[in-house]
């Protein structure tokens, strides 16, 4: 091992049940590097980063630590603080009820009865020491998440850490207290701290890294010095370039803004996750897609459409009329419909029967008092098995049990039982096989010919350009471009994501 | 509190402080309204030292309570657990040759096997704390008819010396009608509960151990990657729980001196709202054994209050508490949203 | 042949497995150690009517008020992933009003149904009020309802001035005992009659669809268009109204009401029957079945420890020892320890066989 490498991981394999989340993956840390490890969503950053902290055990591959001979064994979080490994995550893992230097020292404490005055004052010199703007007794939860997030770090180094992993750590910071943190890198940096640093901001990693990996679809895509890999190419490597073959599918053409009347119609939009307002129409058949990278907003705009967040101010006309959407249930009755972004969390009722998933958008919209007689809803359920070609045990069957595209089929039956006018597909493709996608993208074709308009998004691009007449760009929490017609392309849609405007 | 350093003082007051606060301003404004209004007995010291005397038991299980509820954990067994005690010890105590020290240790024996069964299948097995407690709960209560259905009174008399035992403190008493001095009297009991609020105070303050017990109630997920032992930890603060109602038994007997089978009924939810008014967090990761102490004491004086203020009626005493507790409850849920808008602008910013 | 194996591998996946091993055991049990146990004879009543004996008829009796608790709280459990300590207390507040409904003047048809509407509209008002708590200021049920648990019997006692008072009346003992010429006890009609009212919601409305969408996934409920808020509301308030039938039977038994004693601890045996029938104490998905039959399995469970001449006061001791020994078997640790074995086992005797 070169003097100057503190971590190299080679080969390193996982798969889970029906994915496979990491193949034959190399990284490299050095000493005094911060480190970019990039992907989208699905690469298998995270995986990577929980293979290495001992959260997963690896199926096949090797891990070297400097100092360490051999291949080095992390099974829990505990063993990789041992050889030096800290991470901090973006959800922070500390605990809010207890003052900053209990945080710095729990858990690793030697002694039995614990000397306030004494840990407060090594707290608070090495706050001190690497700046870090918070008070050794005050409570954790009383700082801001960008303090919460140094104490951290400050405990990561602490305890002599070789390797830091930040994962994450800016997406809940504004711009001063971002600075602060880089600040700080920097400074680990100078003791010869190796730093690997996931974000998905682009313009963070060109401010602070020194190196990129990035990774795509569970494969190592490259290793590249900072310099040698500008922004726009950075993106088309994290994006790649999906190879299914999709010949048949035809979009409909873009047509220009006619005096067609537009489904939804929304003026100055926003909501209290942090949407700028933004004005957003959409025309019976038209297939339009929101596109940004992760935490660019695109989410966040949809929910702020379906009233799923508390929608703080806007005028929304549906097929002309103005209606108010403040809630889900008004966004339902105004036939919109929307498929979320986080299945687990906020799609499936993972105990109840594909039969109770599918039938469930319709029972609420019918009422309380008239429920669907049992026949009636089994012919449904089947009705849409097939013409979706769930693959399930039988009707009954809890969903849990079914694979991801299946789930994702059944919610999409759910929304699809409705006749919506108008409906949003948050990331209907992310996490399932390549077949499904196929089918998903066919059937959001064939239901904008038959008049429905379709908000589509993906975080793949290829697959946004295949099925979208018109592309709205966000970046921060903005819409910072429009595509349409002949401007849809891989290369347009990447300069306007990284923003040319701004190097 | 004076010997913090100085720091401290300027830090903002935590929700534990803020509700501790409540509690104590709320007492001190119910003593003093009491003693203006109601005069006679309030203005006695006696009558502060009754309360304590009639509440030591309760006060112990209230700290047993406010370690297993920081941890976010629940025990509703210790009530049954005094029960028990009470009678085994009674029924030990009137057997030839008995002893007090055995006694004692019986009475720990009961509290400690409780403490470790139920620790075990909550931390280990990772059963529901209600449901394991709550089976707890009926255990001892049965176990107590099994042991004696029949009322039975100590006969014992080391013990029934020991019971009279009291601290008298005569600058603190008054003088009566006839004219001689009656000092204030405070019960042995009440200094075991008061060690044992100090002693607990230590625990969750100064060691590792009381840390871990915040630790896993502010957040288990976060303190098992911090490294604590969160199932050792939580197995430990129900093992304490049941020790100290085996303890809270003893004195219990040394205050009533008899054995009922519906000794301290109910008392485990008393010992929850103490808890609660003291400020210790349902959600666990939040409270301090001073503040539960106030909540004894709050909860106490409004029963004392009732009565003496002409509402004799026998129902107005648990209205009374139970509106009280409403009270606390809906203000730790408007002090939880605030901490929790507070979090949300933070983010946001 | 294989329609009966079918039908016992459904049973076997299914979660109304444990309720009725539960009281297949008792049943076995109570076969063995004494067959008479389970007859019925037909005996003439202080009134003369023949009516039915014997402890099948005491256990079905007994058990009214609990299989209707037990109901009310598995929908609560559903919806609020918490359980309601009231329901006791709940019952005597209801009890109460149905008493001082009655005392205002002579007892007809009439002011029975005025007493039964009007303390099940102060129930489900209590039921509100812990709904409220639990729904808007997300307090945890029991930590809410522990406040009616505190004072709830006081209550009782409050509306009837301080007095135990008795209603005399032939009604009131027919609800309670016996209608005169029909052998079996009235509770039991009643249990039916509540089954048949639940039964009914489920059919013509989505209360169930509803209840276990919102217990199983709170945001994804919300996103489908309904109110988790509302809907956990509206289970404690369907529980208000089975803590009133509770209250209602309990009293008309020995027409009187005593605050005190009336259903006693019995929030405790609900949700027992509850987590017996298989239901997630934790929410989601549940069976009204299989907390019915976990609240048969209890009574016959206590019949059974009566008729062994275990005396009343200590019976408490032995069902702790059936609740630790369900829940162990339950828990997740357990079952994934016994998984282990199981597996290591089949290894093991599979590579024995490998090698002979």
């Amino acid at each position: 091992m070169q003097d100057n490498i503190v971590l190299t991981m080679r080969g390193i394999c996982k798969s889970f049940p029906g994915v496979r989340a990491l193949n034959n993956v190399d990284f490299t840390l050095r000493k005094g590097e911060i480190h970019a490890l990039m992907g989208e969503n699905g690469a298998g950053k995270s995986t990577l980063i929980k293979v290495l902290t001992g959260v997963y055990s690896r199926d096949a591959g090797q891990v070297n630590i400097a100092g360490i001979e051999g291949d080095v064994a992390i099974r829990s979080p505990k063993d990789a603080q041992a050889v030096g490994i800290s991470t901090v995550y973006q959800e922070i893992t500390l605990c809010p009820n207890l003052s900053v230097a209990e945080n710095i020292y729990i858990g690793r404490d030697k002694r039995t009865l614990i000397h306030w005055k004494e840990r407060e004052k090594k707290a608070d010199a090495i706050l001190q020491s690497l700046g870090i703007p918070a008070r050794a007794a005050q409570q954790l939860g009383s700082c801001s998440l960008a303090v919460q997030q140094m104490v951290a770090i400050a405990r990561a180094v602490d305890a002599d850490c070789k390797v830091l992993i930040l994962d994450e750590p800016t997406s809940s910071l504004d711009e001063k207290e971002v600075n602060m943190l880089f600040k700080l890198m920097r400074e680990l940096k100078e003791r010869g701290v190796g730093i690997i640093f996931v974000t998905h901001f682009l313009e963070q990693v060109y401010a602070v890294c020194d190196r990129i990996t990035v990774l795509r679809n569970g494969e190592l895509v490259g290793e590249y010095p900072i310099e040698e890999l500008p922004q726009v190419e950075l993106v088309s490597k994290m994006m790649g370039k999906a190879l299914e073959d999709l010949s048949g599918m035809k979009k409909k053409e873009f047509t220009p803004d006619s005096t067609e009347e537009a489904v939804y119609e929304a003026h100055n939009l926003s909501s209290n996750q942090g949407v700028k307002p933004f004005d957003f129409r959409i025309r019976a058949g038209e297939v339009n897609g929101f596109t940004g990278l992760l935490g660019s907003g695109r989410s966040e705009s949809v929910r702020a459409i379906f009233g799923a967040d508390h929608v703080t101010g806007g005028v929304v006309t549906m097929h002309g009329k103005r209606v108010k959407v403040s809630n889900p249930r008004e966004a339902m009755k105004h036939g919109i419909a929307y498929l979320p972004e986080d299945r687990k969390d906020d799609g499936i009722i993972a105990d109840l029967s594909v039969r109770e998933n599918i039938m469930l958008a319709m029972q609420v919209m019918n009422g309380f008092w008239k429920p669907v007689s049992r026949a009636k809803q089994e012919e449904f359920a089947r009705q849409y098995i097939d013409a979706l070609q769930i693959k399930t045990a039988s009707a009954e069957t809890p969903i849990k049990s079914l694979s991801g595209g299946n789930q994702q089929k059944v919610i999409l039956a759910r929304w699809l039982l409705l006749h919506p006018d108008y409906l949003i597909l948050d990331e209907p493709t992310r996490g399932i096989d390549v077949g499904t996608k196929t089918e998903i993208q066919k059937l959001v074709l064939k239901l904008a010919e038959e008049g429905t308009g379709v908000t589509f998004i993906s975080s793949e691009i290829e697959e946004m350009l295949r099925t979208c007449s018109r592309l709205i760009v966000m970046r921060d929490r903005n819409i910072v471009g429009e595509l349409r017609g002949d401007e849809l392309s891989q290369d347009n849609v990447m300069k306007t994501i990284a923003g040319g405007n701004r190097t | 509190m004076n010997k913090q350093p100085k720091l401290r003082q300027r830090e903002p007051m935590s929700e534990t402080q803020l509700l501790m606060t409540i509690a104590i301003c709320i007492f001190v404004v119910m003593y003093g309204l009491a003693i203006v209004f109601l005069g006679g007995g309030f203005q006695r010291t006696q009558q502060f030292f009754n309360i304590l005397n009639d509440n030591a038991a309760l006060l112990i299980i209230s700290c047993s309570l406010t370690i297993v509820m920081i941890c976010g954990g629940i025990d509703i067994s210790v009530g049954g657990v005094i029960g028990l005690v009470v009678m085994t010890c009674v029924v030990y105590l009137n057997s030839a040759g008995a002893s007090i020290p055995v006694a004692l240790l019986i009475a720990l024996g009961i509290g400690a096997a409780f403490g470790v069964v139920q620790g075990f299948l909550v931390s280990y097995l990772e059963i529901q704390p209600f449901i394991v407690t709550l089976a707890g709960m009926f255990f001892a209560r049965g176990m107590t008819t099994i042991v004696s259905v029949n009322p039975q009174k100590v006969a014992h008399e080391g013990f029934l010396a020991l019971m009279k035992q009291k601290i008298e403190i005569p600058w603190l008493g008054y003088v009566a009608k006839k004219g001689n001095l009656v000092p204030a009297r405070l019960e042995i009991g009440v200094i075991i509960a008061l060690a044992v609020v100090v002693l607990v105070y230590v625990l969750l303050r100064y060691t590792k151990l009381g840390r871990g017990f915040y630790a896993i109630g502010g957040n288990q997920q976060s303190a098992l990657m911090l490294g604590v032992n969160i199932k050792r930890t939580r197995f430990i603060a129900h093992t304490l729980s049941g020790l100290l109602a085996g303890l809270a038994g003893f004195v219990f007997l040394m205050h009533t001196g008899a054995g009922n089978a519906t000794n301290a009924s109910a008392a485990e939810m008393n010992a929850i709202a103490s808890s609660i008014i003291g400020g210790t967090l349902l959600t666990g990761g939040v409270g301090n054994v001073f503040g539960t102490l106030f909540g004894v004491l709050t909860l106490a004086t409004i029963k004392a209050i009732v009565p003496a203020s002409g509402l004799t009626e026998p129902w107005w005493q648990s209205i009374t508490t139970g509106a009280m507790l409403c009270f606390f409850i809906l203000l730790q849920s408007v002090v939880l949203k605030k901490r929790g808008s507070k979090k949300a602008k933070a983010a946001k910013e | 042949m294989k329609k009966i194996k079918q039908s016992l591998m459904k049973l076997r996946s299914s979660q109304l497995l444990v309720p009725c091993i539960a009281v297949a055991l008792l049943v076995i049990f109570n076969l063995i150690r004494d067959p008479s146990f389970f007859s019925v004879s037909l005996a003439a009543n202080n009134n003369g009517d023949p009516v039915l004996t014997g402890n099948l008829i005491a256990i079905l009796n007994g058990a009214s008020e609990l299989v209707i608790l037990a109901m009310g709280m598995t929908l609560v459990t559903a919806a609020s992933g918490g359980q309601d300590i009231a329901v006791g207390a709940t019952a005597a507040i209801a009890g109460s009003v149905f008493v001082k409904v009655l005392s205002g003047g002579p007892i007809t048809g009439g002011t029975i149904l005025l007493g039964f509407v009007c303390c099940c509209l102060v129930a489900m008002l209590f039921g509100a009020f812990n709904g409220t708590l639990v729904a808007v200021f997300r307090i945890q049920p029991m930590i809410a309802t522990l406040i009616l648990f505190t004072c709830g019997r006081s209550i009782a006692y409050w509306i009837n001035g301080g007095a135990t008072p008795t209603v005399e009346s032939p009604i009131v003992t027919a609800i309670g005992s016996f209608i005169p010429g029909v052998p079996v006890p009235t509770p039991i009609f009643i249990v039916l009659a509540v089954g048949l009212i639940f039964a009914l919601l489920f059919r013509f409305t989505n209360l169930g669809l509803y209840t276990q969408t919102v217990g199983i996934n709170q945001r994804a409920a919300r996103l489908n268009g309904l109110n988790p808020t509302a809907i956990k509301l509206l289970a404690f308030v369907i529980l208000g109204a089975c803590c009133a039938v509770a209250g209602v039977i309990s009293v008309s038994r020995l027409s009187l009401i005593n605050h005190e004693t009336l259903l006693l601890e019995i929030e405790m045996d609900a949700i027992l029957a509850v987590a017996i029938g298989g239901n997630s104490l934790g929410g989601g998905k549940f069976k009204l079945s299989g907390s019915i039959i976990g609240a048969y399995a209890i009574r016959m469970l206590t019949t059974t420890l009566y008729a062994m001449k275990v005396p009343s006061t200590s019976v408490k001791a032995y069902k702790a020892v059936v609740i630790i020994l369900l829940v162990v078997m339950g828990s997740p640790v357990v079952k994934q320890f016994f998984g282990k074995l199981s597996a290591k086992i089949k290894a093991k005797t599979a590579g024995k066989e490998a090698r002979a």
